[in-house]
This record gives structure tokens, C-alpha cells and sequence, in this order.
């Protein structure tokens, strides 16, 4: 059935054991699309993606499989209005959406971490719900949409993953990305097992102990929220099923539990019957077993009568949770705080094509605005009488049904937001700490207020002694804030240059994905640490002024608050490296240093 | 539309369920926010609502479903000059629960020409939008933090003042548009904006029982559902029966519970110990507590009443400390047992 599948002797058999796996999901997702919601697959576009698909879709069978392309517009995603037959039939003509095609079979979304907002909220609407409601140019109505999603993940790293509305929405997440082309191996189903397993799907009982096992297992990995146990329960129905049973037993629950529960664990329950080993490899290595656990089903273990279902169950989940799963739990935490809607105080851009829709206005729609169709009809709809007659007098024959004027067009305006992070850098230095570190920290907790009133998320980078270091990374979590600064020690060398490297290298990824950042820095520019970590005022500070210059071509706001016990000249020469704002620390209360840089404008 | 999960059929998230209750025995409580995590049964207790109200008199061929009943001037424009006054042809409706989508656009909301008798009849006539059908009943917003703002601008403003103005593609019209509204949301993936916050009247966080009992019984029921709908909303007839009679009773014992001065004047020392600003927080407090008394089918209000619904009405109203780590749950309770206890 599958060309690109080859089986070699000298295959990792962790990997084999993933790759079966992540068949097994494919069948389990084929038996019961409804109850599983979908897969969301992590792999490169490659020989591998391509061939779990390959084989997902001969399992699949005749239901439909559509592709939801990236950067569909919400009329396609949803359904509404045919422009050419609307203006041919001179009445409004709908369209079906693509979601509404999907109905009974499955979308697959490409490249589903970079999907906009309304797209990921359509698509988990329609998985919720099996149907949508439609309000939107001039369709009322609900419409079937009953699908299952393939979204396809190709995050290139952690920055970059699957928004968690879906992702908690599809009971399978797989990661492919160790696998090679060498791993794959012959599918263990065909399409003749799938259509057996339908059929038996309804009839598959499942006791209490069963339930109680998923549910005891997902509390004890830290597994949120009653949905993963659902599909937990479905997976482990779909197994019973494609194995032929007719009552879900405790392989169908191992299995369920680790391909469903496992990925999702946010804890590792003690005590942990395999520990991990630390492993450091480099991520181009394909050795790491992401999805351990792997032992095929086939003998089945003898069940063990003295354990307890749902320990059994534990053991068999813990044994596949990935390694890296502290990194991929920080990962979600910071995706979580970058999700959040768009700040307040974000650099509004007015956007022909992109961001939230303002509303509409007159407009040329050649000049590559977004011709809003619903509107246009409705400022032409009240002159067709007229112009109908004017066409006739004019001696013009059968014209179009609606006859639309240059003057008629409107064009929706959007308005793109972007969201504002103020990176502070705190001088946590000997000098700085003898002089006012204290009453730095005072003012920056201040800022961070105003930064929750604005919706800005900060990140605070300190540095003393040898070097920078990112005490938070960009969160809007200000309580997360507050306690790392207060627990900020004082004393140590000044490696400025070093401090502005870091912060530019945070502006940088930042700006990358779409933020506006900008920099705070509170320090007496007394540099006296080099870039290498050497003692070296005059080289220290030339560094660092060159590393302003650096971060001045980013185009990043910035601004200087001199903590020193008087001006001093090298904070002002390094605001002015930087082109930003030089600000010295007054001798007064924190307060009066906000109001300061808040007539600033940071 | 496919069939909803049975309110009755909801295990725990008790604050939820009543704060929904409350809405639907007093309306102008003024609306109900949840938020909680993914997964939590937001949507479904709210969807399940709409199987629960009870039907409600309509003038026959009124767009916006008035009340042949009701007061003259809160009526639409073509019933308002009606003769017959209370003698108009009514028809039974069920209440109307209408669900704001995400991605609706401004002219399905407020309502825009109707571009079919315009094209084929080059007649301007109005075309209702959701929020004449929402009128007398609720508007579900899901994801309500993620609504786009010139939606939420012309949703706060029909909310405020009960009545839709529209001034668009030369159309003239008012109608009236009351409704309560009920959102919900997830906090992790944008906050709300403060002006919304403050035009709810209750509002409720939710969260996953953390009991093994609780939860299985979840999956199960669940699973149950979604195996065979009509069969699993038969077994739950005569509960959800047992709650609409319940919600009727109390909207008809509302206007005769007694409400003790002691009780309003709790009501004000419990706002004064907050420091929540303005009135409507006492005043929503002391609906709320009485429509939970009516549906508890108490002759009074006590003080048991005004202590359930307090953490509610009062949570979303305090000036927020963004650097508090406690969260505002905790300093209303802090304040109930100071007041309380006292």
C-alpha cells in the first residue's frame, strides 16, 4: 500500500516504536474521526510527514479531506457571498465554506502553527460543536461542519507551536520530527480493518475501572481539563474496536494513555518507574526518543493481578513521556503569555490587508485594499432602479443584474496591532547596588503597573559580575516579575556591553515575531567588565557603546535611567549611542521617577 | 441546530449553574461572565440554557419580538402605534438564546439593509440584525475577550441603553434590544477589557473538579451523550423539567419576596469594605440575592442568600491589583467573613 515505507535491519527500535505509534493513531483516528477531534502532527515537510499521511489517508477511506490553506480569508474558511454570481443574478448568492465541505470527513491545516486567530476559533467552533453559526454579509443560518483536523505543525522550535485552543481540542500530538526515512515500517492496518472496526466501534463497552483508570492517570500526570479525558476514552474504545473486542481491556487503556495522555503531561508522577536519562543532545541529533514507550502490543503482557488498573495504566503513560518534557512545559508557558490578545499600547499600524477590521469606507479596492463585498452591493443596491433606466434610455441592451459604479466600491479598513514589550535592564552591579538598586527596583515596579494597565508584556534582563542574564523572558505575568526582581542580589562587576548584546538579541527575536519592543535600561554605565569577561573600564565602555550603536540600527525606543548618585557623563553618552531617551535617576521617591517616564512616553 | 447537552446533566460548577439561574429568573441582574479554563463546560451550561426557558408572549409578526404585555414605550415602532393595545394577535415563542459568533460581522449584528428586496425590488427595507433577536432573551458571546472592538463598542452601547439605533446606508431605525448578555472566555488567551467587565452583573470562575469521583462521572455522562443524544436527553426529561418549573416558580415569586432593610444595609457595608465604586455593585447584589430566595421559594431574603450570591456580583468589581497574587476571589471572601462575622 505504501511505496516510501522501508524497512531496514538497523533501525532504532525506539524510533520503530514511535513510528508504529504514530500509525496507530492514524488508525485509531480513522475509526472514530468525531470522538478524537484530530492529530496535531509536529514534523518537517518531508519523506516522513508525507508518508504517516499517505497512509492516514488510505485508513481514511472515502470521506472528504480538505486542505485549509494558510491564509484563507474568513468568507472562504465560512462560507458567503459569490461575487460573480451574485452579480449575475442580480440577488445575493451564497457560497459554501470550506469547513461546510468538510463536513463528515476532515481539513488538514497547513503550517497550523503560523494560522491566524479567527482561523484557529473557526476550526475549534466547528470541532466543539460539529456545526457553525453563521451571521456574517448577509447569510443567517447554522451549517454542518462534523470534522476532524489534521493540523499540520512545522514549528521550526519552541517559539513556534500550535495554538493551545487547538491543540487541546485534538486528542492525538504526535512529534515525527526524530524520525527518518530509515524508521519507517510497514502500516500494521489497512483500510478492510478500519471499516471492521467502524462497525464494532458502537458496540465496544467499557466498564467503570476503566474510566476511573484514564481519569486517575490524567490527574496524576498533571493533565487538565475533562476533554483529554474524553479522548482518552475514545482512543481506548477505537483500540478495542480495531483489535476486534467487544469491551475495552487494559491494552486499549495502556494505549490510550500514551498516546493520548502521555503528550499531554504536565507532571511527572512519582515515583517515576523509568527514571529519564539526562540527555543533552544537540536537537539535529535523531536519537532523541521523543515518544518512548514503545513496546509493541503484540504479545500482550500478561496482566498483573496484585497492580491496581490504574497504576498499570500510570506505568504505561509515564514510560512515554517525552524527555524534553520540562523544556516543552516552558515553551507552553510562554506561548501561553504570548497568545493573549493584542496589547493596548502596540504600535497601530493601519493595515490594507491584515489585523482587526475597523469597519468599512468608500474606497478603491485596486489600490490593494480588501473589497468588502457585502457593502458594496448594499451602497449599489438602492440606485439599480435608476441606473437600470439610464442604461435603457442610453440605448445599452441587457446589462449585468447589478449594475455597480466606481463610487460604489467600499473597501474594509483593518487596523494592525502589535504587541509592546518593555525589555527593562537592570543594573544589579556593585556600584549600582551601593548607590540606588533599591530605588530602581521601586521604579520598575511601578512601570510594571502601568505595563498591566497598557497590556504590555515585559522582559527583564539583569547583569552583574561576568555577564547578562534573562531573568524572564517576555511574559505578562507581572506577579512572575515582581518576585524574580525582589530577589535580584547586588554586587559585582558592570558588564554593560554584554547587557545591551542580550537586549538586543531579545529585541531582535521580538521584533521577528511581530512585537514592538522596547528598552529600559537602569545603570550608572560605570562599565568595567569586557565582552570577554576581562576587567577593562575604557575598553569595557567603548564596547558598550558600540553595542548601543548595534541596537540603535534595530530601530528600538530606549531610554537611559542613570542611577547614579549624580549625572554622570557616561550614562548620557550612552543614551545618546542609542538614540534614546537619557532620564537621571532624581533623588526622590519612586513615584516621581514614573511620573517622569511616563511624560516620557516609553 | 444539534441537540444540546441537558443543563441538569451538568455535574458540579455549582456557581456557574446559579449565576445562570439567576439571570433567567431576574433579567436585569444584568448578565453573566464565565471564565475558566479550556475544557470546563462553559459552552455547554450556557447552550443548555436555552431548552430551560420558558416560552414567552410575541406580537404576532413583530421582528423584534415584543410584548403584546409590555409598556408602550418599550415597544418597536410598529407596534407602538397599534390601536388594540394588549388585544394584538400573540403567539408563544420560546425565549430566545442567540449566539454572537466569533468572526460575525457588524451589519449581522446591529442589523443592515436587506439587500435582496434591495436588489430585486429596490426597496429600503431593514433587515434585523442579532440583536433584534436577542430582545427578551440572551446573547451568548463565546471567546467574548477575543471580540473585535468596533463589535464590543456597538454591542456596550445597545446594552447600556436597551434600545438599537441604527443610522447606516440611509436607513433610519430604532428598535428595542434588551438582552442579558452571558460571555465566557479563557483569561490565558486575552483579557477583557475593563468597560465590558464592568457591564456584568454576575460573574463566575470556573475550573475542573479536582475529585476523581467527580470527574469520571463527568467522562462518563459525557460519553454517554455523545453515544446516543436523544436517548441520554430522555433519561434527563424530568430533571430538566423539575428546573424549568423551578425558574418559573421564581419569576413568579420574585415581586413577592420581602427584603429585610438589614439586608440592604449588609449589602452596603460589604460594597463600603471592597471600595467598589458606584451603586450598581449593591444594587446587583441585592437582585441577585433575591432572585436566588425566589428560586429557593423563600417568603425573605437572608443573610445565607446575600453571602452565596456575593462572591459573584462582587469578584469582577474591584479595582484590580495586578501585582496581588491572591487574585480578587480572595479579598471578596476576606471581606464576606469581615462583614459577616462581625
Amino acid at each position: 500500500m505504501n511505496g516510501g515505507a522501508a524497512s531496514t535491519a538497523h533501525a532504532d527500535p525506539a524510533l520503530a516504536a514511535l513510528w508504529r505509534d504514530s500509525l496507530r493513531a492514524a488508525a485509531l483516528l480513522a475509526v472514530d474521526p468525531p470522538g478524537l477531534g484530530g492529530v496535531a502532527l509536529r514534523a518537517f515537510p518531508g519523506p516522513v510527514r508525507e508518508a504517516w499521511l499517505e497512509e492516514w489517508r488510505a485508513l481514511v477511506g472515502a470521506a472528504p479531506v480538505r486542505r485549509v490553506p494558510l491564509h484563507i480569508t474568513e468568507s472562504r474558511l465560512l462560507g458567503g457571498l459569490d461575487l460573480a454570481a451574485t452579480l449575475r443574478a442580480g440577488l445575493p448568492v451564497t457560497e459554501r465554506g470550506l469547513l461546510a465541505d468538510c463536513d463528515g470527513g476532515f481539513a488538514i491545516l497547513a503550517m497550523a502553527e503560523r494560522a491566524s486567530r479567527s482561523t484557529v476559533a473557526h476550526l475549534a467552533t466547528a470541532l466543539d460543536r460539529g456545526e457553525l453559526t453563521l451571521a456574517r454579509e448577509g447569510i443567517h443560518g447554522e451549517v454542518a461542519a462534523r470534522i476532524a483536523l489534521v493540523a499540520l505543525d512545522e514549528g521550526q522550535d519552541d517559539s513556534e507551536v500550535l495554538s493551545p485552543v487547538l491543540r487541546d481540542r485534538l486528542a492525538f500530538h504526535l512529534d515525527l520530527t526524530p524520525l527518518s526515512i530509515r524508521d519507517l515500517d510497514e502500516p500494521p492496518f489497512d483500510s478492510a480493518d478500519i471499516e471492521e472496526a467502524r462497525a464494532l466501534l458502537g458496540a465496544v463497552t467499557v466498564s467503570d475501572e476503566a474510566v476511573r483508570a484514564l481519569v486517575a492517570t490524567a490527574m496524576a500526570l498533571g493533565v487538565g481539563g475533562v476533554r483529554a479525558c474524553q479522548f482518552a476514552l475514545a482512543a481506548a474504545r477505537a483500540a478495542a474496536a480495531l483489535a476486534g473486542r467487544e469491551a475495552v481491556d487494559e491494552r486499549d487503556l495502556d494505549l490510550a494513555a500514551r498516546l493520548v495522555l502521555s503528550p499531554r503531561a504536565t507532571q511527572i508522577p512519582a515515583p517515576p518507574e523509568e527514571p529519564p536519562e539526562p540527555e543533552e543532545a544537540p536537537p539535529e541529533e535523531p536519537e532523541q526518543d521523543d515518544d518512548q514507550g514503545g513496546e509493541d502490543d503484540d504479545p500482550p503482557e500478561p496482566p498483573d493481578l496484585d497492580q491496581p488498573l490504574e497504576d498499570r495504566v500510570l506505568d504505561a503513560a509515564a514510560a512515554a513521556i517525552p524527555e524534553a518534557l520540562l523544556a516543552s512545559l516552558e515553551a507552553n508557558a510562554i506561548q501561553r503569555s504570548r497568545g493573549g490578545a493584542g496589547g493596548r499600547s502596540g504600535v497601530q499600524q493601519r493595515s490594507k490587508l491584515r489585523g482587526r477590521p475597523m469597519g468599512t469606507f468608500p474606497g478603491d479596492p485596486r489600490q490593494g485594499a480588501r473589497l468588502s463585498l457585502i457593502d458594496t452591493l448594499r451602497a449599489a443596491a438602492p440606485w439599480q432602479p435608476l441606473r437600470r433606466a439610464g442604461q435603457a434610455a442610453s440605448g445599452g441592451g441587457e446589462g449585468p443584474g447589478v449594475i455597480v459604479q466606481k463610487d460604489d466600491f467600499r473597501v474594509t479598513r483593518f487596523r494592525e496591532r502589535t504587541e509592546s514589550t518593555i525589555i527593562f535592564v537592570v543594573d544589579a552591579s556593585g556600584s549600582a547596588a551601593l548607590h540606588r538598586l533599591a530605588e530602581a527596583k521601586g521604579a520598575v515596579e511601578l512601570l510594571l503597573n502601568d505595563c498591566y494597565v497598557r497590556r504590555d508584556q515585559v522582559a527583564l534582563i539583569a547583569f552583574r559580575g561576568e555577564g547578562a542574564e534573562m531573568l524572564l523572558p517576555p511574559t505578562r505575568s507581572l506577579v512572575r516579575a515582581k518576585r524574580n526582581l525582589s530577589a535580584l542580589p547586588g554586587g559585582g562587576g558592570t558588564p554593560l556591553a554584554g547587557a545591551i548584546d542580550a537586549a538586543a538579541s531579545l529585541a531582535e527575536h521580538i521584533q521577528r515575531r511581530g512585537g514592538t519592543p522596547s528598552v529600559v535600561f537602569l545603570t550608572d554605565a560605570r562599565a568595567n567588565i569586557t565582552r570577554e569577561g576581562k576587567a577593562g573600564r575604557q575598553q569595557a565602555f567603548e564596547e558598550a557603546l558600540a553595542a548601543a550603536t548595534q541596537l540603535r540600527v534595530l530601530d528600538v525606543r530606549s531610554m537611559v535611567i542613570d542611577t547614579s548618585p549624580r549625572p554622570h557623563p557616561n550614562a548620557e553618552a550612552l543614551a545618546r549611542s542609542l538614540a534614546g531617551r537619557y532620564l537621571p535617576l532624581p533623588h526622590a521617591d519612586a513615584q516621581s521617577l514614573r511620573d517622569t517616564v511616563e511624560a516620557v512616553g516609553v | 441546530m444539534a441537540l444540546a447537552y441537558p443543563f441538569s446533566a451538568i455535574v458540579g460548577q455549582d456557581e456557574m449553574k446559579r449565576a445562570l439561574l439567576i439571570a433567567s429568573v431576574d433579567q436585569d441582574v444584568g448578565g453573566v461572565l464565565v471564565f475558566g479554563d479550556r475544557g470546563t463546560g462553559k459552552s455547554t451550561a450556557i447552550r443548555a440554557l436555552a431548552a430551560l426557558m420558558p416560552k414567552m408572549a410575541v406580537v404576532s409578526g413583530c421582528p423584534y419580538n415584543c410584548d403584546p404585555e409590555g409598556p408602550r414605550p418599550g415597544l418597536c415602532a410598529q407596534c407602538r402605534p397599534g390601536e388594540h393595545h394588549g388585544a394584538e394577535k400573540s403567539r408563544q415563542e420560546p425565549m430566545p438564546v442567540v449566539d454572537l459568533p466569533l468572526g460575525a460581522t457588524e451589519d449581522r449584528v446591529i442589523g443592515a439593509l436587506d439587500l435582496e428586496r434591495a436588489l430585486r425590488d429596490g426597496e429600503k427595507a431593514f433587515e434585523p440584525g442579532l440583536l433584534a433577536r436577542a430582545h427578551r432573551g440572551f446573547l451568548y458571546i463565546d471567546e467574548v475577550n477575543l471580540l473585535e472592538d468596533h463589535i464590543v463598542d456597538a454591542l456596550l452601547d445597545v446594552a447600556a441603553s436597551g434600545e438599537n439605533v441604527v443610522e447606516r446606508e440611509g436607513l433610519s431605525i430604532r428598535h428595542p434590544a434588551r438582552f442579558v448578555l452571558v460571555g465566557s472566555g479563557n483569561p490565558e488567551e486575552g483579557e477583557l477589557r475593563p468597560q465590558l467587565l464592568d457591564r456584568f452583573g454576575l460573574s463566575v470562575e470556573v475550573t475542573t473538579p479536582q475529585e476523581i469521583k467527580a470527574r469520571v462521572e463527568i467522562v462518563r455522562l459525557r460519553d454517554e451523550f455523545e453515544r446516543d443524544r436523544s436517548a441520554f436527553i430522555k433519561r434527563f426529561q424530568r430533571k430538566e423539567g423539575k428546573v424549568r418549573r423551578q425558574i418559573q416558580a421564581a419569576r413568579a415569586h420574585l415581586e413577592s419576596v420581602d427584603l429585610p432593610d438589614a439586608i440592604v444595609e449588609t449589602a452596603a457595608s460589604l460594597c463600603m469594605t471592597l471600595g467598589t465604586d458606584g451603586l450598581r455593585g449593591e444594587l446587583t447584589l441585592i437582585r441577585a440575592a433575591r432572585a436566588l430566595a425566589a428560586l429557593e421559594g423563600a417568603e425573605a431574603v437572608t443573610p445565607q442568600h446575600l453571602r452565596t450570591v456575593a462572591p459573584s456580583v462582587l469578584r469582577h468589581r474591584l479595582r484590580r491589583d495586578p501585582l496581588d497574587e491572591a487574585g480578587s476571589g480572595a479579598r471578596v471572601g476576606r471581606a464576606i467573613e469581615e462583614v459577616f462575622d462581625a
